[in-house]
């Protein structure tokens, strides 16, 4: 499986990033040095292996339903780039 | 902890000279001179009238990845340049409760992804040995402070071996505990699956006391695991005599670099004689970590690093004209290459059509590989295994070649995979005079064996 330019667009389009061409280029070629290495797991022979996710094997943790203290707003907002009273300030949504 | 008529004062202040002294290794993003130097003479009062905690005495550096109220946390990132923490992570609050002094915050691989030290937005740290050298990382900067004597322990993250191999291109202590042992609330997410928090010291003795002090449930962590945290300290005895060690052939192949296996077969030689019994065993996938964990953390990062989006918090690009372009421009703008291309790599190992391909078949490549570990400690207490396949390698060595530089963990990256405890201990020196370690590697929550054998190692010349 090679990986294309037009494939590294798509990635970017898909993870929200934006390139220059000569940064698409070299991605490009590191990617397929790089998927060229992992295609070895290809001969693992993974027949009936459960995937592992949790490596303590965790199942749901539950606490109790109750009311605590949460973040002030104030705190909340003050790490924003733009916020207003109660609000994130975004730059306009609809072109 | 302290000697004789030292003071925890005294002993900031000898740190704080150290740090400014050193201060072209790049190991600190922010130094609290006055907060240190207060916290400390608080320290001294409660040594005084007998109320102090249990690690009073010790100065503490923390990776810049790691939450503290009102303190800068910048991941090694422009993207959180100016972001301030509001609440102190678990491991932060519990160390203050038992007398730490904090220092400082430490660089590091921006968003802990790199094994040099050199992806920080911040600049590269230095080898305190050899100034054109790397530390190793990416707790580079945590790693560098112990080692330089800029703090006398600190806080480091490893999510593919990033405590243990600076640990080891160093020459320190740095212990990785098993996942779920240690509370990761407070601790910038890069992996989910994978990171842990731990200590690096100057002695197993003082890993042991800090890990005593962090290890445990906590309610804000529901991965965290609530299984009993054993008296460490009264396991530490300096006998190894009957205990099995297991050296996993794959890891000592002919591969091995000569200069380390000899470093480490003078090691395997003491505890054979100390009454140790030495075993060889087979972890038979050993071939395919590199792959599985770089398909699985550059998955999971890339959807952990989805909340930098310049809308809460964090860098927002000036050149933003509408929503959508805010998210490209303050993401393309604010995160480093590295970061940028772990993002990508694991945005396409997730989608449509390579998921199945990639992804899933890491993840059961992953159990594999946790049960060659399970078989393994069937037959054997502990294993013993090299940390790196070369001693500190030149600033820029690898810059240009990332897969390179990912082998660079082929040694490290299991125990993440398998969520299993790992140390690095001092093991020599090459022909060079750089540093090499030796890993320990433990059963799940099994940290008592690694650490009693570790500190065995340590009496050993």
């Amino acid at each position: 499986m090679s990986v294309t330019i037009k494939d590294v667009e798509h990635i970017a389009k898909l993870a929200k990033l934006e390139f220059s061409d000569a940064e698409k280029e070299k991605f490009t070629h590191q990617f397929n040095d790089i998927l060229k290495y992992m295609e070895q797991l290809n001969s693992v022979d993974t027949t009936g292996v459960e995937p592992l996710a949790q490596v303590i094997e965790l199942k749901n943790v539950f606490r109790d339903d109750t009311v605590k203290p949460s973040t002030p707003t104030e705190e909340a907002l003050k790490n924003a780039p733009a916020s207003s009273d109660v609000h994130f300030k975004v730059p306009k949504v609809i072109g | 902890m302290l000697s004789g008529e030292e003071t925890v004062e005294g002993r900031v202040e000898s740190h704080l000279s150290v740090i400014s002294a050193r201060k072209n290794l790049n190991a600190f993003l922010s130094v609290f001179n006055d907060e240190a130097l207060m916290s400390a003479r608080d320290v001294d009062r409660k040594i005084k009238n007998g109320s102090a905690g249990p690690l009073a005495g010790m100065v503490i550096a923390v990776k810049d990845v790691l939450c503290m109220t009102g303190k800068i946390t910048t991941c090694g990132s422009k993207m959180l340049q100016n972001f301030e923490s509001i609440y102190d992570a678990t491991v932060i609050r519990k160390l203050k409760e038992a007398d730490a002094v904090f220092i400082g915050k430490t660089n590091m691989d921006e968003f802990a992804m790199g094994s040099s030290g050199e992806n920080s937005a911040y600049g590269a740290t230095k080898h305190p040995i050899d100034e054109t050298r790397v530390p190793g990382g990416s707790s580079s900067g945590s790693c560098v402070a112990v080692a330089a004597g800029m703090s006398t322990a600190s806080l480091g993250t490893d999510t593919g071996g990033s405590i243990r191999q600076p640990a080891g291109l160093c020459g320190i202590v740095g212990l990785k505990p098993t996942y779920g042992r240690v509370s990761r609330y407070g601790l910038v997410a890069f992996a989910s699956s994978f990171d842990q928090i731990g200590p690096f010291t100057n002695s197993v003795r003082d890993a042991a006391a800090i890990l005593q002090v962090i290890a445990g449930k906590d309610e804000n962590d529901s991965t965290s695991a609530d299984i009993p945290v054993p008296d460490y300290a009264s396991k530490m005895n300096r006998s190894v005599n009957g205990l099995k060690i297991g050296l996993p052939k794959e890891y000592f192949s002919d591969a091995l670099n000569p200069e380390i296996r000899s470093v480490l077969q003078a090691k395997i030689d003491a505890l054979k004689k100390a009454g140790a019994k030495i075993v060889e065993v087979s972890l038979p996938n050993s071939e395919y970590t590199v792959s599985t964990y770089y398909i699985l953390a550059t998955a999971e990062a890339s959807s952990n690093l989805a909340r930098y989006d310049g809308a809460r918090y964090g860098y927002r690009s000036p050149h933003s004209t509408d929503l959508q372009s805010m998210y490209v421009r303050s993401r393309s703008e604010g995160f480093g290459d590295e970061v940028k291309r772990r993002i990508m790599l694991g945005t396409y190992v997730l989608s449509s059509g390579y998921y199945d391909a990639y992804y899933r078949k890491a993840q059961q490549v992953r159990r594999l590989i946790q049960n060659d570990f399970v078989n393994a400690f069937k037959e054997v207490d502990c294993l013993l295994t090299p940390i790196s396949p070369t001693s500190a390698f030149k600033l820029g060595e690898k810059m240009d070649d990332p897969l390179q530089m990912y082998l660079n963990d082929i040694y490290t990256v299991s125990a993440n995979l398998a969520g299993i405890p790992g140390i690095s201990i001092p093991a020599g020196t090459d022909k060079n005079g750089l540093p090499v370690g030796v890993q320990l590697l433990g059963k799940q929550f099994d940290e008592a064996t690694i650490l009693k054998v570790g500190d065995f190692l340590e009496t050993v010349n």
